[in-house]
């Protein structure tokens, strides 16, 4: 008898030493270990031995048994690793293809400016107010202080519909829009799209403005100078220097213009700062105190700043596009570069 | 505004560098736009005297000069030159080898006819220059200079072009310093040097035979201030050269003397003036009032002008003499004969002659004075000047007969206000006396009692209303750099930030990004061609379009009615710019007017325009992108075919949302797109922003999860072809409401379904929410469902 268990275990031994293959494996495995196995077939030897041997003879049986188990197991296991192996190298893709992705799409880069203008002064409780793009003479000139006869209507190039209604040459009308309903403390964006009779390589006829008004006690150029310093700073980088320098708009008194250190060179004189080292980028004053009394708000007791950014401009200088018209060609090779804009 | 450093001063000691001057006119508001070298063009160009002139052996009209140009270029310059008035002694300009003249010309040593010639002899024309400049540098030939003209002398410091233009940028609310004068003033408040004043003294003459003119004003409103003055004895001739070179420095043509005297105010105190010949003022006659309708004139420059009411004009007894403040008439000009002239000094209206400007297209250097706005004070200042002119340079007798018509008197402005005001506006403490002193140096007189100061503007400061103006007078000398900046100390706080509504459109345009969609801007206006390509009938509501009524060409006429020729437009431009697909949107407003013509502001509704070609897109495609913008919002659209002249017929759908139609979508059609050469499957989609954002639930609540797992089954039904996907799926939906969800995922067609046949597989998901629905269950609902299909849509289970 242990002759026969000697020569299984050699026969065992021999076959999974070499490769079977799946099949061979399984086929072996059910000579041996299935229930009508020859492994558990010798326990039906037990009968034919002594009883007083039998327990000595189920041992060595059951311990045989557990070898071929461990035997079996082991090649299984190493073939599963295999096949598994096999099967990932068939699967290996070359993985520097290209990727199959749905494409996104982009705001525009008018959007993302005005976003990222308004997200900085929204920080300091701003709201935004959107006014309408067909405006009366009386809110974009006669309450801003621009009397019928003031040269300022004759530079700006007007569109007109009717004598009294026109597309908006500024969106300062957003001031007076929002002084009529709400009362100070007012701190306010109004940004949108305006419109002046200039069409040429610098000037676009449709182009985006943003208004900025605060109404409060004691407001001063000190006040304007600061935020408008900040929003430079933000926009384009903390180390851009900021000056204001007189200038005249009929709704704010004092007025002045804002240039900052030039984007492409940092201040030491480019082409595009035509050699000064400054940009003018937008402007501003302490809000005239007619256009406080049109809106029923005492100039004795408040005072306002205003100041208006050309956001294309802004977009323009913050991402070196150099002419205006590139904003409104909305071709796809421009627009999928703004991807990669954060903010 | 263009002022010659020179000419400056003549009523300021300047006696810094130019760009020095220029960085402080800078800073005090006075932009520098650019700093002009007159002589920036001419170098290594001395004065010669010629020594020695023999004729060229090979030419007939060369000559070869020897010439002495000073210790430094040389004391015997040999130079070739073909002009015949040359002769020895005389003093020439030279252009030495290497130099270069007017119009970038290069000078350099070279042979004529085998001599060689070391520079040129030049004309004033090569100089740049006319006889305004120096005498004699208009001739044919040689500039023949003065004896005095020192030799070895840069020949820019001889002729005048040793000079600086600045050209100033003037902000609007300054129209005084729209004069060589007013710009004078501010430099001497930069400067604080005093203001040397021109002479404004002259005699007036009485004779017996004196002429009384009359004047009569008809339009006050139009016409504030006229003065008219009468000088006799008048000789027309050439101005001195100091006057035209004076002109001719700002670009202004010398005439004769009167005329260059009008000019030369016009350019020194910034006030337009006109001289009429006596002769031609029938009535000895001025009146100034709103022309005739259909009154006829002649201007100066040989125009016609058929005028209205609107416009202001000179007249005499009969007839309009002058277009007011824009030019004069043909038929009173200064003529060479004129022996007795009128002069006028006047304020007009400026909008009045800016609106006259405008509707008769004529303009000239006064009428854009007047535009801009001229002081009465500097109207009397110019008529004085102009008399003492025509006595200084002796043209004429200047008489006792003159009129001065005003509406009211001149009265300065008096501000009163304390130190703290004025620092109040600019956050910063100016101290007292240096507002004083600022304030003092622009010619304001000032009165400091305490903390109080009584301020008087000049006369000419028109624009000085309140302690704020008294402000900015302030910092724009004390300098902005003095401003620290702060951040709203003193101010409330504020709750900011966007509105819902303002966040929920930047979540839409954000839901079309994730669907591939570009945004895009485009113009708030195009042409009735654009309504055209859309095929629109004459009677679409889209062509009532609200019209610019001075647009800069017809292209850009009416305001947009639809977005959707723009996302178009928007495609095309791309396809032919070499882009083979792509998906935009834009988000943004339609005008749409009740009436016409306007008489209230039109309605301005947000519409979202989508637009998506390429040979990958199909309708089911961009059918996604509109089903993706439902989902950002939680909504359920639903499709019904529909009709849309430039939309492919069997590729069009109004898009619902509940019983709303919002907007639609469509295959822009073959027809359109061969028009607009867009070779690539395109799609359009046009959704009222405004309705949509009315289906806007306000807010969400979570929904707990099914409590009873979900109960699939799958169908596949044989219908006509007729029979929509729609249709099938309202069916099942109205029949049951335990259907959670309906998933077409197969159509067959075949020869065993039979002819207009075809099969629709549906997997249908079954969900009650009180109860596990069982076997059993579903097969009751199914059945129903089977019959309804089967009596509504003649579909049955395959």
């Amino acid at each position: 008898m242990k002759e026969k268990i000697a020569e299984m275990r050699r026969t065992i031994s021999e076959e999974l030493s070499v490769s079977l293959g799946r099949e061979g494996f399984a086929k072996l495995r059910e000579r041996f270990l299935s229930r009508a196995g020859e492994i558990p077939g010798l326990m039906k030897e037990m009968k034919n031995i002594p009883p007083e041997e039998r327990p000595a003879f189920g041992k060595i049986v059951n311990e045989f048994k557990a070898w071929a188990e461990e035997k079996f197991d082991e090649v299984d296991e190493a073939l599963r690793k295999a096949d598994l192996a096999a099967k990932n190298a068939s699967e290996a893709v070359d993985i520097t293809m290209p990727a199959v992705k749905n494409e996104i799409g982009t705001l525009h880069p008018v959007t993302l400016t005005k976003n990222e203008i308004i997200s900085i002064f929204q920080g300091m409780g701003f709201d935004v107010f959107e006014g309408p793009e067909i405006e009366t003479d009386y809110y974009n000139f006669t309450a801003l202080n621009v009397p019928e006869d003031h040269p300022a209507r004759a530079e700006q190039d007007t569109f007109y519909i009717t004598e009294n209604i026109l597309l908006r040459t500024q969106t300062s009308p957003g001031q007076i829009r929002t002084m009529e309903v709400k009362k100070p403390p007012i701190k306010v964006l109004s940004p949108g799209r305006v419109f002046r009779s200039d069409y040429d390589a610098t000037h676009s006829p449709m182009f985006h403005q943003m208004e900025g008004l605060v109404v409060d006690k004691n407001i001063s150029v000190c006040d304007l100078y600061g935020m408008l310093d900040l929003l430079a700073k933000k926009i384009f980088s903390s180390d851009t220097k900021t000056r204001l320098r007189p200038s005249f708009f009929p709704f704010t008194e004092p007025s002045v213009e804002v240039d900052v250190t030039c984007c492409e060179c940092g201040g030491s004189g480019c082409k595009l700062c035509k050699g000064t080292g400054w940009i003018e980028v937008l402007g501003g004053g302490i809000v005239n105190r007619v256009v406080l009394e049109n809106c029923g708000i005492d100039p004795e007791e408040y005072s306002g700043l205003a100041f208006g950014i050309g956001i294309d401009r802004i977009a323009m200088l913050k991402y070196g596009i150099n002419n205006i018209h590139i904003l409104f060609d909305n071709d796809i090779r421009t627009l999928r570069q703004f991807r990669q804009q954060q903010k | 505004m263009k002022a010659p450093l020179s000419w400056l001063r003549d009523y300021v000691d300047i006696d810094i560098p130019v760009e020095e001057l220029q960085e402080k006119l800078f800073s005090s508001g006075f932009e520098v736009e650019e700093l002009i070298y007159l002589g920036e063009e001419i170098t290594k160009c001395v004065v010669g005297q010629i020594t020695h002139i023999e004729k060229h052996q090979d030419s007939d009209h060369l000559q070869i000069c020897r010439l002495d140009c000073g210790e430094a270029y040389g004391r015997d310059i040999q130079i070739v030159t073909g002009a015949d008035n040359v002769f020895v002694g005389a003093r020439v300009p030279v252009a030495l080898d290497g130099s270069t003249l007017h119009g970038g010309i290069k000078i350099k040593k070279g042979k004529l006819r085998g001599v060689e010639s070391c520079g040129m002899l030049c004309s004033g024309e090569e100089l740049g220059i006319t006889d305004d400049w120096y005498e004699g540098a208009g001739v044919y030939g040689i500039l023949i200079l003065e004896d005095t003209a020192p030799i070895g002398e840069d020949i820019r410091k001889i002729v005048g072009l040793d000079e600086y233009v600045f050209d100033i940028s003037i902000t609007a609310n300054r129209p005084d310093c729209q004069s060589i004068l007013g710009l004078a003033r501010e430099i001497a408040a930069i400067l604080k040097k005093p203001v040397k004043m021109p002479d404004f003294s002259f005699t007036a003459h009485k004779e017996a035979n004196d002429d009384a003119i009359s004047v009569r004003v008809q339009a006050p409103d139009l016409c504030p201030r006229y003065i008219a003055h009468y000088v006799r004895d008048v000789k027309i001739e050439k101005a001195p050269l100091w006057m035209r070179k004076r002109l001719a420095l700002v670009g202004i043509n010398a005439i004769n003397n009167v005329v260059d005297i009008t000019n030369f105010i016009l350019m020194e105190l910034g006030q337009p003036m006109h001289a009429f010949d006596l002769s031609n003022l029938g009535g000895k006659t001025i009146d100034v009032r709103r022309a005739h309708n259909g009154e006829k004139i002649i201007t100066l420059d040989e125009k016609e002008f058929t005028l209205n009411e609107n416009h202001l004009v000179i007249c005499d007894a009969e007839k309009p003499v002058g277009l007011a403040g824009i030019m004069g008439g043909l038929n009173s000009e200064i003529k060479d004969s004129t022996q007795d002239v009128v002069f006028e000094a006047a304020k007009f209206a400026r909008d009045s002659i800016r609106k006259t400007s405008r509707a008769l297209g004529q303009s000239s250097d006064s009428s854009a004075k007047f535009c801009k706005g001229v002081d009465e004070y500097t109207t009397q200042c110019a008529m004085k000047r102009a008399l003492h002119l025509m006595e200084e340079l002796n043209c004429g007798t200047v008489s006792e007969t003159g009129v001065e018509i005003a509406a009211k008197e001149i009265m300065p402005t008096r501000i009163t206000t304390t130190f703290a005001k004025i620092n109040k506006v600019l956050g910063i403490t100016v101290p007292d006396d240096t507002i004083v002193e600022i304030l003092r140096s622009l010619e304001f007189s000032v009165d400091v009692q305490w903390e109080t100061l009584s301020v008087t503007a000049p006369a000419w400061r028109e624009d000085v209303f309140s302690y704020e103006d008294l402000a900015e007078e302030v910092i724009r000398l004390y300098g902005y750099s003095h401003i620290t900046p702060q951040l709203l100390p003193f101010a409330a706080v504020t709750n900011g930030g966007l509105t819902d509504a303002q966040k929920l459109e930047l979540k839409a345009k954000n839901a079309l990004v994730k669907q591939g969609a570009f945004e895009t801007v485009t113009f708030s206006f195009y042409s009735a061609k654009e309504l055209d390509m859309l095929r629109l009938p004459a009677d679409s509501p889209l062509r009532r379009v609200i019209r610019i009524d001075n647009p800069i060409s017809e292209n850009y006429s009416i305001m947009c009615t639809t977005l959707v020729p723009n996302i178009v437009n928007i495609m095309v431009k791309n396809f032919k710019a070499g882009n083979d697909a792509g998906r935009f949107f834009e988000l943004a407003n339609v005008y749409i007017a009740d009436e016409f013509p306007l008489t209230k502001l039109p309605a301005e509704k947000k519409t979202i325009a989508i637009g998506a070609f390429g040979d990958n897109e199909d309708f089911f495609k961009v059918k996604g992108i509109t089903e993706g913008l439902a989902d950002e919002f939680g909504l359920t659209f639903s499709y019904r075919k529909a009709e849309k002249p430039f939309l492919h017929p069997g590729m069009t759908a109004e898009i619902l949302c509940g019983d709303t139609v919002i907007g639609y979508l469509g295959r822009l059609a073959y027809e359109v797109c061969e028009e607009i050469s867009l070779a690539k499957p395109a799609f359009v989609a046009e959704i009222s922003y405004e309705l949509l954002k009315s289906c806007f639930s306000p807010s969400m609540k979570y929904a707990p999860l099914p409590k009873f797992p979900d109960v699939v089954r799958d169908f596949a039904f044989v219908c006509d072809e007729g029979v929509t996907c729609g249709e099938i799926e309202a069916v099942i939906r109205n029949t049951c409401k335990n259907v959670i969800s309906i998933g077409l995922f197969d159509i067959f067609r075949g020869k065993q379904l039979g002819e207009g046949k075809k099969s629709m597989a549906y997997t249908v998901t079954f969900r009650a929410k009180d109860k596990p629905l069982d076997d059993e269950a579903v097969n009751r609902l199914t059945d129903k469902i089977l019959k309804n299909l089967e009596k509504e849509l003649g579909a049955v289970l395959r």
